[in-house]
């Protein structure tokens, strides 16, 4: 049953990753776009640039970001057993903006990491992990704190607007150029990698999804609470440290060039529970990976729904967003009773 | 130490430290825990039971003296070699979604599946040795979210025997049980030392329970400090009357339990 739902999962992904090349902004005939990705038609041409260097990356880097920002939301929901925990809420994905929001404004930058030189890529990056690594280890010390799921995920929430405040301050020292800049990378969007830097990309969230997997079986016991755990023999401290790196990294690297993305993060893995319909992390971490890929290609298609104009993607991801976690708590609620 | 002692204290002195103040809760205890023996830890709320619990299972350390845990050190032991020996049954309610009681007990396991926790021809059959013995074999397919908190509390117990420990501590297991189930529970558990030998430790409130179906009784009180033995040497020694007297209640010397004077 669980390779079928692999099956459909993998295929309607496959499905609207074509579907992302063969519809965008610009109205490309279907013909015309089957010509240049298998006969390389139209090869010096603007449509071969739309496709190849636009649609193709932004296809890919959804895909990529999309599964990234869906396990980093899994992992910090199981560690610190709280349905609602996710990067955007727990104010890790502002941690990120923050370290960016230094790099850009003081570099004087205009767009994203996807388009700057090395030297600058690699400062945003180093900004962004700084910032959410920063984030993680204060939710991680106040979890040892606060024994209360709630109020730990309102300390984030705190943590989010304390950064939100510090990056509005850094506004007003930096030029008009570099806020705008700043403003369009904030609404996030995929399309922000270009295809030179679409290998680096890959393997800064492979690196991430790796340690994530290598994590499944401490992340199974964990279930069951810290004390059990530790009882099992499972290292917490190895736990919590891979934890620090895979949610810092894996949110990090998204933010740094696609924006800070909500709601994917938090709503995806509840969307994959309802699916698998299991609690074994080796079938829900793959499981997330895909079909995180999968929200996300097809927020990509409603960010195109106006016509004539594109939605930002965080005008689109609170649509697919919202009603999954209302839902989650409202379950959560009637089984309490 | 005989090989009959699985858990064995020297002058230990539990309890924590708050701030500056040290907080004493056993004070140079002596003592020892057997071998296919069932054990129950008695004592009113805050007298300290959970933290002679958790510095008896290596939790945390003790303020002096020493616990020995099958001859050493549990401070010597890697957390994996721990956890085949000792298992525990807590308070906290997991949140589990999604998670069938086959599944869960399988968690038992952890301390001997592989790097990605496959189980292998021994550990399924530890696992379906756990639920027959514990007799949860209708529950196997069941969510756990869908379990009576009695129904859950023998779940986890089957998951401390999947865990093959020589040693199982239970902290109040039978809590929030009704009276059948806490007699269930309780009666379970005797057998299961007895047959299993093991070493089964359990701190509970359930006092007429403990008292007809444990081996031992370790008495547990912020004044008297605490004082083990047999349901007979506590009753002819005269310690559980001194313990549990209160204005109402009154010790029957003839079957050594508590009646209650109407």
């Amino acid at each position: 049953m669980t390779i079928v739902k692999f099956i459909v999962v993998g295929f309607l992904t496959i499905l609207l990753f074509i579907l992302n090349l063969y519809i965008g902004s610009v109205d490309i005939p279907v013909s015309t776009v089957n010509n240049i990705l298998f006969e390389g038609g139209d090869a010096e041409g603007p449509l071969r640039f739309i496709i190849i260097e636009s649609r193709l990356p932004q296809a890919i880097t959804t895909l990529l970001a999309g599964g990234a920002l869906t396990v980093a939301g899994l992992l910090l929901q199981t560690a610190f057993r709280n349905p609602l925990a996710g990067p955007s809420i727990l104010g890790i994905t502002s941690g990120s903006s923050l370290g960016v929001a230094f790099v850009m404004l003081f570099l004087g930058g205009t767009i994203s990491a996807g388009s700057y030189s090395w030297g600058g890529y690699t400062a945003i990056l180093i900004g962004a992990f700084a910032g959410s690594l920063g984030v993680m280890a204060l939710l991680i010390l106040f979890s040892i704190w606060l024994k209360n799921d709630m109020l730990l995920l309102i300390t984030g929430i705190m943590v989010g607007y304390l950064t939100s405040s510090v990056i509005t301050l850094l506004n007003y020292v930096s030029s008009a150029e570099g806020i705008q800049g700043f403003t369009m990378w904030g609404m996030g969007n995929f399309n922000g990698v270009s295809l030179a830097r679409i290998p680096l990309f890959a393997i800064t969230v492979g690196i991430g999804l790796i340690c994530s997997i290598m994590m499944a079986k401490p992340l199974n016991v964990v279930l069951l609470g810290e004390n059990y755990a530790r009882n099992l023999g499972i290292n917490m401290q190895w736990v919590r440290n891979m934890l620090l790196v895979a949610t810092g990294l894996l949110t990090s690297v998204v933010t740094a060039f696609c924006g800070p993305i909500s709601f994917i993060g938090l709503a995806v893995p509840h969307i994959v529970r309802m699916v698998f319909r299991v609690a074994d992390h080796r079938i829900i971490l793959p499981g997330c990976i895909l079909t995180g890929g999968m929200i996300g290609l097809l927020c990509n298609l409603l960010c195109l729904l106006p016509g004539n104009m594109l939605l930002p993607l965080n005008g689109v991801t609170p649509l697919i967003g919202v009603p999954v976690i209302l839902y989650v708590i409202f379950k959560g609620r009637r089984q309490k009773r | 130490m005989d090989n009959a002692t699985t858990i064995k204290t020297y002058s230990l002195t539990t309890g924590y430290v708050t701030g500056k103040e040290r907080k004493i809760i056993t004070d140079r205890l002596d003592s020892e825990l057997y071998r296919g023996r069932f054990v129950c830890l008695l004592g009113p709320n805050g007298a300290g039971k959970s933290t002679l619990l958790r510095t008896l299972a290596g939790f945390q350390p003790p303020l002096s003296g020493k616990v020995e845990i099958m001859g050493h050190n549990p401070a010597s032991y890697s957390s994996r070699e721990m956890s085949k020996l000792l298992s525990v049954v807590l308070t906290e309610k997991p949140l589990l979604e999604n998670m069938d009681v086959e599944a869960l007990v399988s968690l038992g396991r952890a301390p001997y599946t592989d790097f990605w926790g496959r189980l292998g021809k021994s550990d399924h059959e530890a696992v379906n040795d756990a639920i027959r013995l514990i007799g949860i074999e209708e529950l196997r397919h069941r969510q756990v979210q869908s379990l009576s908190d009695g129904e859950r509390q023998k779940v986890m117990i089957a998951k401390a025997f999947a865990q093959d420990t020589p040693i199982i501590f239970l902290d109040e297991p039978t809590a929030f049980l009704d009276y059948p189930s806490k007699v269930e529970i309780m009666l379970l558990l005797h057998n299961l030392a007895r047959n299993l030998e093991k070493t089964i430790f359990m701190s509970t409130h359930d006092l007429d329970i403990a008292l007809q179906t444990a081996d031992d009784i370790w008495l547990i009180d912020k004044k008297l400090g605490v004082t083990t033995g047999s349901h007979r040497q506590l009753t002819e020694s005269g310690a559980l009357e001194k313990y549990f007297q209160r204005p109402g209640i009154r010790f029957d010397y003839s079957d050594g339990l508590f009646k209650i004077d109407l």
